[in-house]
């Protein structure tokens, strides 16, 4: 009845770990209070659990983001301490727990903060890009968040009941096989990672049927804003790569609990199939973190520099030419297993031709910021600092695609300072300045200007700090996730290195503040027009926040950077003649995609504690929850063609009254001050 | 009394569930009872799993050649994808096999 699971599983096993499931479950305790004291349970079902909207559920992905990054980053910042002091003793975190923590703090950083964050911003931000009333299947958007944020739960999970896996983020076998890890740990990774792929491919499809069907009159592939090409090309490689994914680890599963032998020495299994499989997914996954970083950076360059984007469609086949060509170099992720030369070779040389298109873009937006007129809001900073730096971070992946250098340096820190040197200023960079960028578009008012810079120079002095040491400890001969070691002449650089972790936290504990000071500070911080940066794309021209029907009408677009276009020539606002007003249809709130999320989280949890007969409940129950839905008839809601006239009608008079004496038909650049 | 143009559709999506059951059963079958030698079981399970995927697109997805030149394209793309993914893997794989377990 209840299968693995016994008094053992409680987190007793370390000062440390216990410290921090109370700390976990007191805040779960402090939530769930708050929200009973306020009386806010209905409110939070009916108008955010329920939700189909795609700005909902944009902003429910980047609160899991934040919630999940926090504890990744705590874990990163003991990873770093413990480095610091552990030499020739060892520390104050024992070796097991050190494994799980760097197994989680790339498990989580991965699938738990940069995916949700990516799929929040799309969300938030595609619909929008494309004159579009919401995405093409807005019930199934929805189970891909509830999806996410019950592998999140499990994640969280393993540090209040049992333990997580030791076997790093990509869970190599033998090592994580049943005979050399029997506990729950990798069950914990497997199942919640499955959990995220399956939501991350749902979501793939959803945003690639949105753009190719849902794209307003005159929106033509070569007037697509960038990041809109950017997600179309990440949800090609999510489409594609990450079923080899969801395979791999669920062979693995198969392997551990069914005793099958698919990566076992013995009875015909090859364990080298499973490295193969994994960076199958891997390698694209890396152009599924980036792209759409590259998209907003390109939005946001062209935006500050008041400029359009230089070279457009060489970005765009840039971005296509990744996608093809990011299929081609999974190899290089395990140069050593010892393929012939020819091999090696072959991907190698891929991996370097890779790095052609991406220099391509460097040099688009270097020419966007040519003779622009730069603001350098943060935003702005974000996406200068990224260029500097993703040039070195691309610099060294370069030269880890030449075998003979990668055999030297293989599994040591240059190969950790390298991914985060790409995954830092590229995606996460990127989706700070995306959030910072799209936030008045989300609430109705900006972030303060102050603490988010704060925060950007924490994260920018702090990550060289943090990792330009490591590319040293590397080709000094330290391998990574180490517990201790005996070599003293790491440690300065080691304490270097946790010195800037440290700094990188205080960034993020700006951008706490920043969020809380923006809160209080709303109504000097309000966005009144919907176009604070004076930007260029549809988005901008609706208002901050938009309604829930987004566009009145859906409007007509003849050229690239439309609303530019528009205020440049003087017609801005347009207000539509009455009859060009229809009645629409909205889906209305659902309740069953959070039941599939509530019980695919209990599956999840049956299944690493082998409690079979919840595992059998919860299948049935999903299997319920999808027949329920293909017999709910009255879906959609109607909004009358009246009610929308009438909005815009206001909306229009509103907009007269903060241009003044200005001419409203051509935005309010005027009002654009440099902070 | 249904529709013809209803029942149309439902004799489609029943031949469609007929033939992927087979075409899981026979594969299945032939590991299990053992009919026939290494080679041809995998061989069996091979062509079966392509069928399996014509089937699908042909009975579920409902995807006509015939139809707009766009979708010709993408399965075009889809296919190039494929072949990448698993020639890629048949390549790395069996260049590793025969270095390990070499002459």
């Amino acid at each position: 009845m209840t299968g693995r699971l016994s008094w053992e599983a409680l987190p007793t096993y370390g000062a440390i770990v216990t410290f921090a499931a109370v700390l976990v479950l007191s805040l779960i305790v402090m939530t769930v209070a708050y929200l009973t004291w306020t009386g806010k349970w209905g409110y939070l079902w009916r108008e955010w659990l329920t939700s189909l909207s795609h700005k909902r559920i944009g902003i429910m992905y980047i609160i899991i983001a934040f919630v999940m990054m926090l504890r990744a980053l705590l874990e990163a910042m003991l990873m770093r301490a413990q480095q610091a002091v552990a030499l020739n003793n060892p520390g104050f975190v024992d070796a097991e727990h050190f494994h799980q923590l760097f197994s989680t703090h790339g498990t989580v950083m991965i699938f738990f903060v940069l995916m949700p964050f990516i799929t929040g911003l799309i969300n938030k931000v595609l619909p929008l890009q494309i004159g579009a009333r919401d995405m093409a299947f807005p019930w199934l958007n929805a189970v891909s968040l509830w999806l996410t944020a019950s592998g999140a739960g499990l994640v969280i999970m393993s540090l209040l009941l049992g333990r997580f896996s030791t076997g790093g983020w990509s869970g190599y076998p033998p090592y994580t096989g049943i005979d050399f890890s029997p506990g729950t740990g990798v069950d914990y990774w497997i199942w919640a990672l499955a959990l995220s792929s399956i939501s991350t491919t749902l979501s793939g499809i959803n945003f690639l049927v949105t753009i190719t069907k849902r794209r307003c009159p005159g929106m033509g592939w070569m007037r697509l804003p960038l990041f809109v090409w950017t997600t179309a090309c990440s949800s090609i490689l999510i489409i594609f790569a990450f079923p080899s994914l969801s395979v791999a680890t669920l062979l693995l599963a198969l392997d551990r609990t069914l005793d099958m032998h698919f990566f076992t020495n013995d009875l015909g299994g090859n364990m080298m199939h499973y490295v193969n499989l994994f960076w199958l997914w891997g390698h694209p996954e890396v152009y599924i973190l980036i792209l759409p970083a590259f998209g907003v950076f390109s939005e946001v360059i062209a935006t500050f520099s008041s400029k359009t984007l230089f070279g457009y469609r060489s970005l765009v086949y840039a971005t296509v030419v990744i996608t093809l060509l990011s299929f081609t170099v999974w190899l290089h992720h395990f140069f050593t297993m010892g393929s012939s030369a020819s091999v090696n070779a072959f991907f190698g040389i891929m991996t370097m031709v890779i790095a052609v298109p991406t220099g391509v873009k460097i040099y688009d937006w270097i020419f966007t910021l040519y003779r622009g007129r730069i603001r350098f809001s943060v935003p702005m900073l974000y996406a200068l600092a990224f260029i500097m730096t993703f040039v070195l971070g691309g610099v060294s992946g370069v030269l880890l695609a030449i075998p003979p250098f990668d055999y030297v340096v293989h599994n040591s820190a240059f190969l950790v300072a390298h991914f985060h040197n790409m995954l830092i200023p590229g995606t996460l960079f990127g989706m700070m300045a995306g959030y910072t960028y799209w936030f008045p578009k989300a609430t109705g008012f900006r972030l303060d200007e102050y603490w988010g810079r704060l925060g950007f120079y924490g994260w920018l002095v702090g990550f060289y700090l943090a990792f330009m040491p490591l590319y040293l400890l590397g080709l000094m001969g330290m391998p990574r996730r180490l517990q201790q070691y005996d070599q003293p002449e790491w440690q300065p650089l080691l304490i270097v290195a946790g010195a800037g972790a440290l700094i990188i936290l205080l960034g993020a504990l700006c951008q706490l503040i920043q969020l809380i000071v923006s809160i209080r500070r709303r109504r000097t911080l309000a966005d009144r027009t919907g176009d604070p940066w004076d930007a260029r794309t549809l988005e901008w021209t609706i208002a901050s926040p938009p309604p829930e029907w987004n566009f009145s009408v859906i409007p007509n677009v003849d050229e690239r950077d439309p609303f530019a276009a528009e205020k440049g020539k003087g017609h801005a606002y347009p207000l539509p003649a009455r009859k060009d007003y229809q009645d629409i249809e909205l889906p209305r709130n659902n309740g069953l995609p959070f039941v599939l999320g509530v019980l695919s989280f209990w599956l999840g949890f049956a299944l690493v504690w082998h409690l079979w007969w919840l595992a059998i409940l919860t299948l049935l129950g999903s299997a319920g929850c999808l027949a329920r839905r293909s017999f709910q008839r009255d879906s959609e809601k109607r909004i009358s063609a009246e009610n929308l006239y009438q909005y815009d009608r206001k909306r229009h008079q509103q907009l007269q009254k903060l241009a003044g004496h200005h001419a409203l038909n051509e935005g309010f650049r005027w009002e654009n001050k440099v902070d | 009394m249904m529709a013809p143009a209803q029942q149309e559709r439902l004799r489609g999506y029943l031949l469609g569930f007929v033939l992927a059951l087979l075409l899981s059963l026979v594969p299945f079958a032939c590991v299990h009872y053992q009919w026939l030698d290494r080679f041809p079981t995998m061989a069996t399970i091979g062509i079966c799993a392509v069928l399996q995927v014509l089937v699908h697109l042909r009975y579920f997805l409902h995807l006509r050649l015939s139809e707009a030149k766009e979708r010709f394209w993408l399965l075009v793309f889809t296919l190039l994808l494929i072949g990448l993914m698993v020639g890629g893997s048949l390549w790395i794989m069996w260049d590793l096999t025969d270095r390990m377990m070499g002459h």
